[in-house]
């Protein structure tokens, strides 16, 4: 592709503005992983209903193998990386290491960013709310059982 | 999986868009939560050489009251719509649809308007909006058109809409006192196997029905024979004529075996399904035996 071809793109990437010369086609997990070497946005299904590709934008939560890179362009963008702070887990993170929320962890940070942004919506989720706001994330291995656990000692 | 290569188009004006769509023709598509057109794209069903993105069209974009009817902009988001104040409190039964499409990144990405334009049958909006007697907007550089939703989907993926024209709005009638709404489905996947909009209008004393069928034919389909024969009956006797009436009109239903289920269990859904919604729309409760 030739360089003309090249969209420069602006956001904010977990707290710090960045600029990438991208192609109109690529894919924001793809922008993620390959060209800023965060590689903690796992790609799975590819079709919207798996959720291990959550990130969010402006606080909402979006599958990033489904979004253009170019639709974030002047948006706020928050993955796995971001999550932490001053080498502090956050208290998603640290309550599904304390509940024992994870299995092969393939699954965890679109868990961890789905429950943020659940959070940031609604302080105290019902079980209801919970488990409906969660319903599109997929863990193959912990049963969930767990993973609500962790949830629910947060609401 | 890559996407193919396209040029993007962002256009700030409807006008442009117009242009930008008669300029590249059968090569271009209108392009905005990308929910359904980006997956079909990576699977190489659909190739477009140019998308136009409508996303940058603000007077696209909104919820607002106009006299008795709610507009709702083409970009408005599910997710807008499942919690949207307005939505809530004047179509209760419409935020609780949004609410309930596929899951909460879906709901943020995907707009109504091109969920209606996209036309995937397996789709909740569509039977809903049909008995609340919603219409679209349908805007050509030279012209505008109003169409019933129930007439906007022709079939599978397919609708009504010229190549000229963009789906700018959804007007839904709002309402009146007397009457209330409830949509049901249900699907294994994300998305419904079969879907049941009911209303039930309380007038003088009087009681007509609406109901529809979504997901299960190419485009929603008015369930006639049950309304008629509900009408009529009043919510204290609905249910010594509803669970007939909705296992006759469930088995007239033109159902097929496909990934979401065969016929027969799909029609068996529809029956549960015009028993609850069209009980939950009249006000009455009823009590579901776990085998029915």
């Amino acid at each position: 592709m030739p360089e003309s071809d090249l969209i420069e793109l602006s956001f904010r990437l977990n707290g710090k503005v960045v600029s990438v010369a991208i192609a109109a086609n690529e894919l924001l997990i793809d922008v993620l992983r390959n060209r800023l070497d965060l590689k903690g946005t796992k790609r799975s299904c590819d079709v919207e209903v798996c959720g291990a590709c959550t990130v969010l934008a402006d606080g909402l939560p979006v599958s990033s193998c489904t979004t253009l890179a170019l639709d974030v362009e002047g948006k706020s963008v928050l993955t796995i990386e971001g999550v932490a702070s001053g080498g502090e887990l956050s208290r998603v993170q640290q309550a599904f290491v304390d509940h024992g929320a994870l299995q092969c962890g393939f699954c965890t940070p679109g868990m961890v960013l789905a429950t943020t942004a659940l959070f940031e919506l609604n302080p105290a989720p019902s079980e209801a709310d919970i488990r409906h706001f969660l319903r599109g994330n997929i863990c193959r291995c912990t049963g969930y059982i767990k993973i609500l656990e962790a949830v629910r000692s947060l609401a | 999986m890559l996407l193919p290569p396209f040029q993007h188009h962002r256009p700030s004006e409807l006008a442009a868009a117009h242009e930008l769509m008669a300029r590249f023709g059968d090569e271009a598509a209108a392009y905005a939560g990308g929910t359904e057109i980006l997956l079909a794209m990576k699977a190489r069903v659909l190739r477009y050489a140019h998308l136009i993105d409508l996303k940058y069209i603000i007077s696209l974009d909104g919820i607002r009251q106009d006299g008795g009817v709610i507009v709702i902009g083409a970009l408005t988001s599910h997710f807008r719509l499942a919690t949207d104040p307005l939505i809530k409190r004047l179509v209760p039964a419409y935020a609780a649809l949004s609410d309930g499409i596929a899951n909460i990144r879906v709901r943020v990405a995907g707009t109504l308007g091109g969920n209606l334009c996209f036309a995937e049958p397996h789709a909740d909006p569509p039977a809903l909006l049909a008995a609340l007697g919603a219409s679209v907007t349908l805007r050509s550089a030279e012209t505008t058109r109003t169409v019933p939703v129930a007439a906007f989907i022709e079939g599978e993926f397919t609708t009504v809409r010229r190549d000229d024209e963009l789906l700018t709005e959804i007007r839904i009638p709002i309402p009146g006192a007397g009457e209330r709404f409830c949509y049901r489905s249900f699907g294994h996947l994300e998305r419904p196997a079969v879907g049941i909009a009911a209303g039930c209008t309380a007038h003088d004393g009087s009681f007509r029905y609406r109901a529809w069928a979504g997901a299960i034919a190419g485009r929603p389909i008015r369930l006639d024979t049950l309304e008629a024969a509900l009408n009529g009956v009043p919510p204290a006797e609905l249910m010594d004529v509803l669970p007939k009436a909705s296992v006759e009109a469930a088995a007239t239903l033109p159902a097929q075996d496909d990934l979401h289920g065969s016929a027969d269990y799909k029609q068996h859904l529809a029956a549960v399904f015009m028993r609850r919604a069209v009980a939950e729309a009249a006000g009455v409760p009823i009590e579901e035996r776990a085998d029915a």
